[in-house]
C-alpha cells in the first residue's frame, strides 16, 4: 500500500507523546498521570504501580473479550521488571484522558502494547535495583532483580520493602525510555510460557460482570423502538394506546440526538426489562422513511459492479507504473469475479449500556471496543464536555469488532439524559442487536492478471468494492491514494499482498449505497474477510490458467524482492516468512498426496491485517464433497502462523482455534441478505453459525521466532475461506466465487 | 408471583407469571451469571437446571417452575469438577456462553457418566459459542468425566 497508517496511529498512540517520565516515590509519576498515594505506591510509568506488600497492578486500556489480553499484557511488564508473577494484578481501566488512545481491534493489542509495557517494566527493574543496591549498602552492578526481589549474592530486598523504604528518584526521558536495555531472550521468564489466564475462573462461575450484569439501585429499564432504517427516518407519531396496557411501562421517548448516532429511535421505560420488551412490541411508532428502506442485496451488488466498471471511481491504494502496459502485451490475461454477501457480528451479549449522571459526571456502564471514539459522541450526543463522561469497563460478552461502534452507549446516555439523568439500562433484544448491527458489508471484487512469456505474472489489477466502516465512522483514519482519493484502508487491505506481481494496482471502492442502507462495521479482520478470499481463490485459479501447482505459483511470486523484502521492527523477512509458512503447511498437510475420490486439500496463504504488522498465515483446508448434493464437510483444517514472539502461548493457540472455526463458519455456515433495507436474519433460527459437531480436526502449529510479536485475534479468519474453497475445487473440480459457499452453489458449479 | 427454590433456597419473585424465567433469576434475584443470548431458546447462554434437568431459562415463563428447584451457575459452587476441568484447560474466550455450557455438561454427565464425542456432540449443540472454543469445551467435558463427574 502505497500510504501506510502509521502517520494516523503515531499521532494518537501513547507512546510517541513527548512527557518526562518521572521515577519518585513520592508519586510525581508521568505528567499527564493523576499522582498516586504518594507515601504507598510507586508507579514508574503510566502502566503499572508496585505498592508496599509488593503487589504490581498492571493497568490494561485494552478491552476483555476473550483474548485474555490483561494476562498477555501484564506478562509482559512483569517479565522485564522481574517481577513476582504471583503479586501481580490486572486492573482493567475506566476511560480517562491520561491512557490516550483506547481502541482494542485490529490484532493490535499485543503488537503496540510490547514496547511500552517493555520499557516500563525495564525503567522499573533498573530503578529498583538502584534503590534496592542502597538499602543493601553494595553497588547497583552487583545486584540482580529476580522474582520480585532485588538480590546481591545471598541477601534480598523485596520490591515491596524498596517502595516502602527505598529512594526511587531516577528520571527517564522518552528517548531514554526507549533506549533501556531489555533482557536478552534466553533470560526470558514469562514470555513464552505457560500461563493460566487470570480472567478465566471469573468466566467459569458467575461472577465475571459483563455489561449486562451492570446496575446500580433505582434504575429504570429501557428497550429501544428501532426505525426502519439506520439514517433518515424521522419520528412522525406515536401511539402508547397498546404499551400503556403493559404492567410495569413508564413512557416512551422519541431522542433527540445532536449527533446523528441514533436517530430515529425511540426509547421505552418500564420497571423491568420484560415490561419493556413487551411495550416495544405494543408501542406504534410511525416514521417517514427514506429510499434506504427499500434496498435489497441485490441492488447493493449491483451498486458495487456498476462503480467497479467506472474506472475513475475510488481510490488507487497501490498504482505502480506500467499497469496498462502490462496488459496491453500481455501473452494472456485472466479475470474473474468474486463476491461476499452480508455478514453479522452476532456477538452473544446484545448490545446494552447503563447510563446516569451523578456528581457532575455522566457515567456509562458497557463493554466497549473503541472508548476514545465514543467518547467524543456522547459529548455532541449529551452537549457536554468529554472530560466530563467516563465508561466504566465491564467484560465483554464477544466483540469481534462490534463494540468498536458504540452507538448503543449513545442510546442510552440520551435515554438517561431525557428523564434527567436518572439511570436507565438499555437492553437490545437479539433481533434488535441483529438489525442494528455494524454487519460487514457485501462486497464485490474484480481480479486481473496479466501473462507474460511461459505464465510468468506481469502485472495484477485488483478493484474492490464494499461498504466501508471507517468512512462510517473514523473518517480520521482515511489515507489517501495514488490518485488522491481517501480510502478504507482496512477495507481493502490484503489485496496489497506480499506477491511479487510485476506491476500492480489496487483500487478501494466505497459502495455509497452500503453506508446509505446501513452502518458497514469492522466484524473480525474486516477487509481481509473479502479481499483474501478474492485473492487466495484467485491464486489457484491463476496457477490453473498458467499450468502450475498452487503451490509452486505462490512461492515463485514471493520471493521478498522490493516493497515485498520487509523491514524492521515488524516485517523483518518479508515474503520469505510468508514463503515459509506456507512451505512448512503444505509439508505437514501432506500437499501432493493422493486423496481420496471427491476428497481434496486446498491451499491459502496470507499476511493478516495489515503490511506494517503482517502476521504469516497459511491453511490448509481438507474437504469431502457429496457430489449428489454439493454439501461440503470440512474433515481438517491444517494452520502454520508465524506471528513473531508467542507472549502467551495458549491464548495464542485460543485465538487461533477460534478464529479459524470463525473463518469455516464464514465461509460455510453464516451470512445473511438485505432485504427492504435491513438484514433478513436476525436471529439463530435464520442466522446460524457453527455448532461443536461441525467442528473439524484441527492441526496448528506456530513457527518459533523471535521477532517482534503481530496480531493474532483476526488472522486466521480470513485464510481459511479460500482454503476451502480451493479444496472444493480440487475435490470435484467445482470453482464457488461467492462466499458464504452454498451447497447449491456448488453442485451448480460442478455442471459447469 | 412465584415462590420456588432457587439454588437450595426458596425465593419469591413478583414479576408475571408469564414473564421468562430468566429475568426474574438475574433482575428479581439479583444472579447475573445466567446470560441473555438469543431469547428464543437457541443460543443456550440461559441454561439452568430444573429439578436436575438442563432448561432454556429464557423460554420457561416463571410460573411453570412454582415449588421447583432452580439451579444455576451460582449453584455450582464454583469447585464443580466441570468447572475446575473448565479452569483447567483454559476453556472459556469472552466467558458468556460459559454458564449455560456448563449447566449443560453437567446434566449431561449426570446421565452419560462417560460420554462419547458424538453423545458430547449432541447434548451440546444446542450451546452456541461464539468465540468457538468448542474444541476446549470438549476437552474439558472429557477431562471432567474422566475424573468421574457428578454433578
Amino acid at each position: 500500500m502505497s500510504v501506510s497508517l502509521d502517520s494516523a496511529k503515531d499521532s494518537v498512540a501513547p507512546s510517541r507523546r513527548g512527557f518526562l517520565v518521572t521515577v519518585s516515590a513520592a508519586g510525581a509519576l508521568f505528567g499527564l498521570s493523576a499522582p498516586a498515594d504518594a507515601a504507598d505506591s510507586y508507579g514508574p510509568t503510566l502502566w503499572y504501580d508496585i505498592d508496599r506488600t509488593g503487589i504490581v497492578t498492571v493497568h490494561i486500556v485494552r478491552a476483555e473479550m476473550g483474548q485474555h489480553v490483561g494476562t498477555a499484557i501484564a506478562r509482559i511488564v512483569a517479565d522485564e521488571l522481574e517481577a513476582d508473577w504471583s503479586k501481580v494484578k490486572i486492573d482493567h481501566v475506566d476511560s480517562d484522558p491520561k491512557w490516550g488512545l483506547m481502541v482494542t481491534g485490529g490484532s493490535w493489542s499485543v503488537w503496540q502494547s510490547y514496547p511500552q509495557y517493555s520499557q516500563a517494566g525495564a525503567a522499573g527493574r533498573i530503578a529498583l535495583i538502584e534503590a534496592g543496591a542502597k538499602l543493601l549498602g553494595v553497588p547497583a552492578a552487583d545486584c540482580i532483580a529476580r522474582n520480585g526481589a532485588v538480590v546481591a549474592g545471598k541477601r534480598s530486598v523485596s520490591f515491596g520493602d524498596i517502595v516502602a523504604k527505598g529512594d526511587l528518584s531516577r528520571k527517564f526521558t522518552e528517548a531514554e525510555l526507549g533506549k533501556l536495555p531489555m533482557k536478552p531472550v534466553a533470560e526470558r521468564r514469562l514470555i513464552g510460557k505457560p500461563a493460566q489466564a487470570r480472567d478465566i475462573p471469573g468466566k467459569t462461575n458467575g461472577q465475571g460482570l459483563y455489561g449486562l450484569d451492570a446496575k446500580v439501585p433505582g434504575m429504570v429499564y429501557a428497550r429501544p423502538k428501532l426505525p426502519p432504517t439506520r439514517y433518515g427516518s424521522k419520528v412522525t407519531a406515536i401511539d402508547e394506546t397498546a404499551a400503556k396496557a403493559v404492567p410495569g411501562y413508564i413512557r416512551a421517548i422519541a431522542l433527540e440526538d445532536p449527533s446523528g448516532t441514533v436517530p430515529g429511535w425511540v426509547m421505552v421505560y418500564a420497571d423491568s426489562f420484560v415490561a419493556a420488551d413487551r411495550a416495544v412490541e405494543a408501542l406504534k411508532v410511525t416514521w417517514a422513511t427514506p429510499a434506504a428502506a427499500k434496498v435489497s442485496e441485490a441492488d447493493l451488488q449491483a451498486r458495487a459492479r456498476a462503480l467497479i466498471a467506472d474506472k475513475a471511481s475510488g481510490s488507487t491504494a497501490v498504482e505502480d507504473p506500467g499497469v496498462d502496459a502490462a496488459f496491453a502485451a500481455a501473452k494472456s490475461t485472466l479475470e474473474r469475479t468474486y463476491t461476499t454477501t452480508t455478514a453479522l457480528h452476532f456477538q452473544m451479549e446484545p448490545v446494552n449500556a447503563l447510563a446516569f449522571e451523578k456528581d457532575g459526571k455522566f457515567e456509562i456502564h458497557t463493554g466497549n471496543q473503541w472508548q476514545s471514539l465514543v467518547l467524543p459522541w456522547l459529548a455532541q450526543a449529551l452537549g457536554r464536555k468529554e472530560e466530563t463522561i467516563v465508561l466504566r469497563t465491564y467484560l465483554l460478552g464477544g466483540g469481534f469488532g462490534r463494540r468498536l461502534n458504540g452507538d448503543y452507549a449513545v442510546g442510552a446516555a440520551l435515554a438517561s439524559k431525557a428523564i434527567g439523568g436518572k439511570p436507565v439500562k438499555m437492553v437490545m433484544t437479539r433481533a434488535d442487536d441483529s438489525r442494528f448491527d455494524s454487519p460487514r458489508s457485501p462486497s464485490v471484487q474484480v481480479v486481473k492478471m496479466a501473462f507474460g512469456e511461459a505464465g510468468r505474472v506481469t502485472a495484477m489489477d485488483h478493484a474492490a468494492c464494499a461498504g466501508w466502516p471507517t468512512l462510517a465512522m473514523a473518517p480520521f483514519f482515511m489515507p489517501k491514494g495514488a490518485n488522491g482519493a481517501a480510502y478504507d484502508p482496512f477495507a481493502i487491505s490484503g489485496a496489497n499482498h506480499w506477491y511479487n506481481v510485476g506491476a500492480q494496482r489496487v483500487r478501494a471502492i466505497g459502495n455509497d449505497l452500503a453506508n446509505e442502507t446501513f452502518r458497514p462495521g469492522w466484524l473480525r479482520s474486516v477487509g481481509p474477510g473479502w479481499t483474501n478470499w478474492a485473492v487466495e481463490s484467485f491464486m489457484d485459479e491463476a496457477a490453473l490458467a498458467a499450468g502450475v501447482d498452487p503451490l509452486e505459483f505462490r512461492l515463485r511470486m514471493l520471493d521478498a524482492t522490493g516493497r515485498n523484502a520487509g523491514s524492521a521492527p515488524n516485517a523483518v523477512g518479508g515474503a520469505k516468512r510468508q514463503a515459509a509458512v506456507l512451505k512448512r503447511l503444505a509439508a505437514k498437510a501432506g500437499w501432493g498426496k493422493p486423496r481420496p475420490k471427491n476428497t481434496g486439500l486446498g491451499l491459502a496463504t496470507t499476511f493478516g491485517q495489515e503490511r506494517d504488522m503482517p502476521t504469516w498465515t497459511a491453511c490448509a483446508a481438507r474437504v469431502n464433497v457429496n457430489p449428489a448434493t454439493g454439501a461440503v464437510k470440512v474433515e481438517k483444517l491444517t494452520l502454520v502462523t508465524d506471528a513473531g514472539t508467542i507472549v502467551s502461548p495458549d491464548g495464542a493457540l485460543a485465538q487461533v482455534e477460534g478464529a479459524a472455526l470463525w473463518g469455516m463458519s464464514l465461509a460455510l455456515f453464516e451470512g445473511t441478505a438485505f432485504e427492504n433495507g435491513q438484514v433478513k436474519d436476525t436471529n439463530l433460527d435464520g442466522y446460524t453459525p457453527l455448532r461443536m459437531g461441525d467442528v473439524p480436526d484441527l492441526d496448528i502449529e506456530f513457527v518459533p521466532s523471535t521477532e517482534a510479536p503481530v496480531g493474532l485475534g483476526e488472522p486466521a479468519t480470513t485464510v481459511v475461506g479460500p482454503a476451502i474453497g480451493n479444496a472444493i475445487f480440487r475435490a470435484v473440480g467445482a470453482r464457488v466465487r461467492d462466499l458464504p459457499i452454498r451447497s447449491a452453489a456448488v453442485k451448480a458449479a460442478m455442471k459447469g | 408471583m412465584t415462590t420456588f427454590r432457587l439454588n437450595g433456597r426458596e425465593v419469591t419473585v413478583k414479576g408475571p407469571d408469564d414473564a421468562p424465567l430468566l429475568w426474574a433469576i438475574r433482575d428479581e434475584a439479583g444472579l447475573t451469571g445466567t446470560k441473555f443470548g438469543c431469547g428464543i431458546g437457541q443460543c443456550g447462554a440461559c441454561t439452568v437446571h430444573i429439578d436436575g434437568e438442563a432448561v432454556r431459562s429464557c423460554s420457561v415463563p416463571t410460573g411453570a417452575v412454582a415449588g421447583r428447584a432452580v439451579t444455576t451457575i451460582e449453584g455450582l459452587g464454583g469447585e464443580h469438577v466441570l468447572q475446575k476441568a473448565w479452569i483447567e484447560t483454559q476453556a472459556p474466550q469472552c466467558g458468556y456462553c460459559q454458564s449455560g455450557q456448563i449447566m449443560q455438561a453437567a446434566a449431561l454427565l449426570k446421565t452419560t457418566p462417560h460420554p462419547t464425542d458424538a453423545e458430547i456432540d449432541a447434548a451440546m449443540g444446542g450451546n452456541l459459542c461464539r468465540c468457538m472454543a468448542y474444541v476446549r469445551i470438549k476437552k474439558a467435558i472429557k477431562l471432567a468425566a474422566g475424573q468421574g463427574a457428578r454433578a
